[in-house]
């Protein structure tokens, strides 16, 4: 249920999202920009701002963000310039920061999200632009060692990012976190960046306020905040929620309206569950723009745009609809596979060739390949078993060697030891029962249960499905099909 | 303001007051004063250019009339830790050390 | 022979020939800026054994018989706007009292592989904002031809170490005129390059629109020397040029053939010395004697060049200054508390900090324009100042573009006056702003311009007089200034005020 129908007010949301590009190296310099290194030993003279020190830009981040750009149905601008961002920060040796301001390399796209559950209605965002920077250092503030002073990192410095602006178009918390989710997979799949909170390559700041309508029909808006600090996209979900309420909470104690204050930043904190208003240093919004005097600008030709778009593989929303089409799934199952990035499709599509059955791979997908995954964490890349070895499986399970149960254990064990599929059967004792192993087998089944005997004798034909676990005790090879039919048969030949 | 026909622009302690803290400057009280003056000359003999219509003409932010400059996405050796924080004021060996950053970012 | 008052052009042909060794030459040098720069006060820094070292290598592999750069055992002051892995660099700045670059600018690689001698580094005015050199935090340079006077700036300490025969190449930096104004008031020669020309990697940046790294000698001859050397398309600056570097030495000796010269009228106004335009009037005639045609052109907006200029100059430095805040490197407050009313509460202790370290490190005309500057780009203010100085700024262009086309090469005065009295102009920040007013023009249109002497006054003070060409035209301004300089002797005057 969303705040909506609790509330008589329309929760209206705009993000600012920064994603780090996956390139090799910085945005201006060849450091590399791996996440996690000893502090200070991937920095130059360039990023360090060292004196006398001079950027160049870096194709491939301007591909990538292109490509993003592109993915985000935006408008590419033939011409593009850089611009300083002058402001103070240690963990912005130049001084300033070289974004673009007046004339960004993109602007008006979109980019819808739909829920597959239905929980809410499809939403457009509209994304206002699409920009590239570079990124600021790391200050880290230990308050326990009691110190006075802050200690900065710059490997961070210079690491290419894009900002993606959207118009404040989303409308609940939940919204905001499934969008967040698709443009995250659509990121992910074009190769632009990993988008991944934990290690700082996605950022997103969120801006809320409220929309309500008043007696006399006027809309009165409450002063938009901005929201800062949310590591995960359930923290955004979490913190949109809070903020909404407390917006509301705020609304009725005190009616003020937007342009009453300047705009708010507060700061979520995901221990207390709360967000707390930041002091708000007006001058430091003077950020003196002005193009920057080293770099040139940028041309982009329709030629490379379109020569962009051709190295860009399908979208997840595309890609949806097509691996439904291909592999006749559901659109759920086309769904949650998409849904866990490219390198699983790729492994789905594997799986469904060689099995030849798009539904039956699907199954297997989600509820042995994911579930495994899930439990033991790690990536499909680097996922043991491959679709190979699971087409294994499934062709000796319609071939009727054993039964799926029996094929899921299989796979379980083929998983665990490393060991291929014929030695794991093998080992598992598993053969084919044949015929008169089978007949001899429910003989006995039915001279051991005289009740299950007369119930099925009775007309309680389902009866017989009691014999099934028994059989399996005696032979845990038996197919349970097979027993249940030749014991039905046998029953009914009975006198 | 910015000069208005001929009226001469100064520039009042206050101004100057608010641009030595964008500038980050801890000017004296002497400071402040020559400043004020000295700028409010400068920024007069600089005003000139308002004389001038230039409706029509584009700025020239570069004399180069070159675009498209970049560089292919190659790693190339960064510094020896020992060497980035060699003229650092403050460091601890492996980061720079400034007075304590409070709060949130610098910017908004 | 005196190996100081030798031309880096016979010294290199000296040592081609075996009549002197690279050490020999270094070490006269060494002895000579020794001996002057306590008056004179070129250099900042010295570095004896450093140049010793290079020199004793040069000669050893000369005598091996290797290849050898271009500038083999030559002697060469560098800037100290320019990064040196082996010295400080530190802009005759407080800010930068102690620091060393760990990377060398892509300039003094060029001079390394070439084989050069650096002796030291040179004074300048304060992060290259000044046209006197008066702004150094290490004390003022003085002129060699009279020691009460300035030697123009901002490279003033190269400008006189030539003049001084401390050194007989030197490294100059132009950001609107600190190269050709002091190559004028020191009777030498200064060469500053099209815009992009020279890599600006490793040069400490003032303006970075208008900065030019640049050869500064006794003749034309020698700076072609340098700048062929230091000429050419780095990957590591953006706004590098990235065409062939020319055989400017070759070029120079073409005979000028039907050379067309500009003169603007507007340039001999009341300001201009009448010593400085009577000479100036006569190098026209020397050029028209030599077979040249002397054509009026006009520069409307030259007038205008001077505040264009005091806009986008401090505009840009106050952005490329702001790196300095005491956090990463230079100068940082040492907490000491101040008595002083002035600016004294702050948001927190790290804006103090940033506060007081740039109030320390910075002298006065620094702080001057990174408060212009930064009142320039302030909300507000953008379009009225920075904004429309670059539209001015496409109108000077455009002025040079027209007279182009009508002439080859503007000539004209490099300067209003020849060398004013240290102390004159400190008072007056508007009187030194307009020492630029002949030079600025040609920052501003991103083209060449060389200054050269033309004669003295009657106080035997330098007189020069700059050739400013369309962008990358510096073959022919080289080539100009040397035809001039083969049928003259200005350029081979030697200052007597000083012990020789």
């Amino acid at each position: 249920m969303t705040a909506e129908s609790k509330h008589p007010f329309t929760t209206v949301i705009g993000l600012e999202v920064h994603v780090q590009l996956q390139t090799q190296t910085k945005l201006f310099c060849g450091c590399v920009t791996t996440f996690g290194s000893p502090p200070n030993t991937q920095v130059c003279p360039t990023c360090l701002g060292l004196p006398g020190s001079l950027p160049v830009m870096n194709r491939r981040a301007f591909d990538l963000s292109l490509r993003a750009a592109l993915a985000l149905n935006c408008k590419i601008a033939s011409f593009t310039k850089w611009d300083r961002k002058n402001y103070f920060y240690p963990d912005l040796p130049k001084g300033y920061q070289i974004s673009q301001f007046d004339l960004p390399f993109s602007y008006e796209g979109y980019l819808e999200v739909v829920d597959p559950k239905g929980a809410f209605e499809p939403r457009t965002v509209r994304i206002i632009r699409v920009h590239l920077e570079e990124d600021a250092g790391k200050s880290m503030h230990d308050e326990t060692a009691g110190t006075a002073d802050s200690r900065i990192d710059l490997n961070r410095t210079g690491t290419p990012l894009c900002e993606i602006v959207t118009e404040p178009d989303l409308r609940s918390p939940e919204e905001a976190r499934a969008w967040l989710n698709e443009l995250k997979l659509l990121l992910v799949y074009l190769g632009v960046s990993d988008c991944n909170m934990q290690e700082g390559s996605l950022r997103v700041d969120a801006n809320v306020n409220l929309h309500i309508p008043q007696p006399d029909g006027r809309l009165a808006k409450t002063p938009i905040v901005e929201i800062k600090n949310m590591n995960s996209f359930r923290s955004v979900e979490r913190a949109l929620v809070y903020e909404t309420e407390r917006q509301w909470g705020e609304w009725q104690d005190t009616g003020a309206e937007i342009g009453s204050m300047p705009k708010q930043t507060r700061g979520w904190d995901d221990s207390a569950g709360v967000t707390r208003g930041q002091r708000h240093k007006e001058e430091s919004s003077d950020y003196r723009y002005f193009p920057e005097p080293d770099l040139v600008p940028v041309t982009v030709s329709e030629e490379q745009v379109a020569a962009v778009r051709s190295t860009m593989g399908e979208p997840p929303a595309l890609l949806r609809k097509t691996l439904a089409e291909r592999w006749d799934i559901p659109a759920y199952d086309a769904d949650v596979l998409v849904n866990q990035g490219p390198e699983l499709v790729e492994y789905f599509e594997d799986l469904a060739k060689k099995v030849g059955e798009g539904k039956v791979a699907s199954n297997w997908m989600q509820q042995d390949v994911l579930r495994m995954l899930n439990e033991r964490g790690g990536h499909i890349a680097d996922f043991p078993v491959q679709p190979t070895a699971v087409a294994d499986i499934i062709g000796r399970v319609k071939k009727g060697d054993f039964d799926t149960g029996r094929g899921k254990e299989i796979f379980a064990a083929v998983l665990e030891t490393g060991k291929p599929v014929d030695e794991v059967v093998a080992g598992m004792g598993i053969a084919a029962v044949d015929e008169d192993d089978l007949q001899k087998l429910c003989e006995e089944l039915i001279a051991e249960n005289p009740k299950i005997v007369a119930d099925v004798k009775g007309g309680k034909e389902q009866a017989a499905g009691g014999l099934i676990g028994q059989a399996k005790r005696k032979n845990p090879n038996v197919n349970p099909g097979k027993v249940r039919a030749l014991a039905l048969e046998l029953i009914r030949a009975l006198p | 303001m910015p000069a208005q026909d001929n009226a001469e622009p100064t520039l009042t302690r206050e101004d100057v007051v608010k641009v030595a803290m964008l500038a980050r400057l801890a000017l004296s009280d002497a400071e402040l004063s020559s400043l004020t003056d000295e700028l409010s000359q400068i920024v007069g003999l600089v005003s000139q250019l308002s004389e001038l219509n230039t409706d029509d003409v584009e700025p020239l932010a570069h004399p180069l009339d070159s675009q498209n400059v970049f560089r292919e996405d190659n790693p190339a050796p960064s510094l020896k830790t020992a060497d980035a924080l060699r003229c650092a004021p403050r460091h601890d060996g492996e980061c720079f050390l400034v007075p304590a950053v409070l709060g949130e970012s610098g910017s908004a | 022979m005196t190996l100081t008052t030798r031309s880096a052009a016979e010294l290199a042909t000296a040592l081609q020939q075996g009549e002197t060794t690279s050490v020999e030459c270094t070490t006269a040098f060494l002895d000579r800026i020794e001996a002057t720069n306590p008056t004179i006060n070129a250099f900042l820094s010295i570095d004896r054994d450093g140049a010793l070292a290079k020199a004793a290598s040069v000669d050893a592999a000369r005598a091996q018989g290797k290849s050898l750069g271009p500038l083999a055992g030559l002697p060469v002051a560098v800037k100290d706007v320019l990064c040196t892995t082996d010295q400080k660099t530190t802009c005759a700045s407080k800010m930068l009292k102690t620091f060393e670059p760990p990377y060398d600018a892509d300039v003094v690689r060029r001079l390394r592989e070439a084989d050069a001698v650096i002796l030291g580094k040179t004074n300048m005015d304060e992060f290259a904002m000044g046209g006197s050199n008066e702004n150094s935090a290490y004390g003022l340079v003085r002129n060699p031809w009279d020691t009460d006077r300035a030697p123009g700036g901002s490279s003033g300490g190269s400008a006189a170490a030539v003049a001084a025969d401390m050194a007989p190449l030197a490294i100059g930096s132009d950001t609107g005129g600190s190269i050709r104004q002091p190559a004028g008031l020191c009777g030498i020669t200064g060469l500053k390059p099209t815009y992009g020309r020279v890599s600006r990697r490793g040069l400490i940046a003032f303006s970075s629109s208008l900065d030019q790294i640049g050869p500064m000698a006794r003749s034309a001859k020698e700076c072609a020397m340098l700048l062929q050397t230091i000429a050419g398309h780095d990957s590591g600056d953006s706004t590098s040029i990235n065409t062939p570097v020319p055989d400017y030495l070759t070029d120079l000796e073409k005979p000028l053939q039907g050379l067309r010269i500009g003169r603007v009228a507007a340039h001999f106004s009341e300001g201009l010395d009448p010593e400085v335009a009577e000479h100036v009037e006569q190098t026209f005639a020397t050029y028209e004697a030599a077979g040249a045609t002397i054509h009026e052109v006009e520069l409307p907006h030259a007038a205008y060049g001077v505040p264009t200029y005091y806009l986008i100059a401090p505009s840009e430095a106050s952005s490329n200054l702001a790196r300095y805040d005491g956090a990463h490197y230079g100068h940082r407050w040492d907490g000491t508390p101040s008595d002083d009313q002035g600016i004294n509460t702050f948001d927190s202790p790290l804006v103090e900090m940033y506060c007081r370290s740039r109030a320390e490190g910075f002298g006065p005309e620094v702080k001057r324009r990174i408060m212009l500057g930064t009142y320039a780009l302030s909300a507000g203010y953008y379009d009225a100042y920075y904004a429309k100085a670059l539209r001015v700024r496409r109108l000077i262009r455009n002025d040079f573009t027209q007279a182009f086309e009508k002439v080859d090469l503007i000539g004209g005065p490099v300067s209003a006056t020849p060398a004013f009295k240290l102390g004159e102009k400190t008072d007056d920040p508007i009187a030194m702003y307009l020492v630029d007013l002949y030079t600025v023009g040609a920052n501003l249109a991103g083209i060449g311009g060389i200054s050269f002497p033309c004669g003295f006054t009657q106080s035997k003070l330098p007189i020069g007089f700059q050739l400013q060409g369309p962008a990358l035209s510096e073959p022919l301004l080289l080539q100009a200034a040397h035809q001039y300089q083969q049928t003259t002797d200005w350029h081979l005057q030697r200052t007597t005020a000083i012990p020789s």
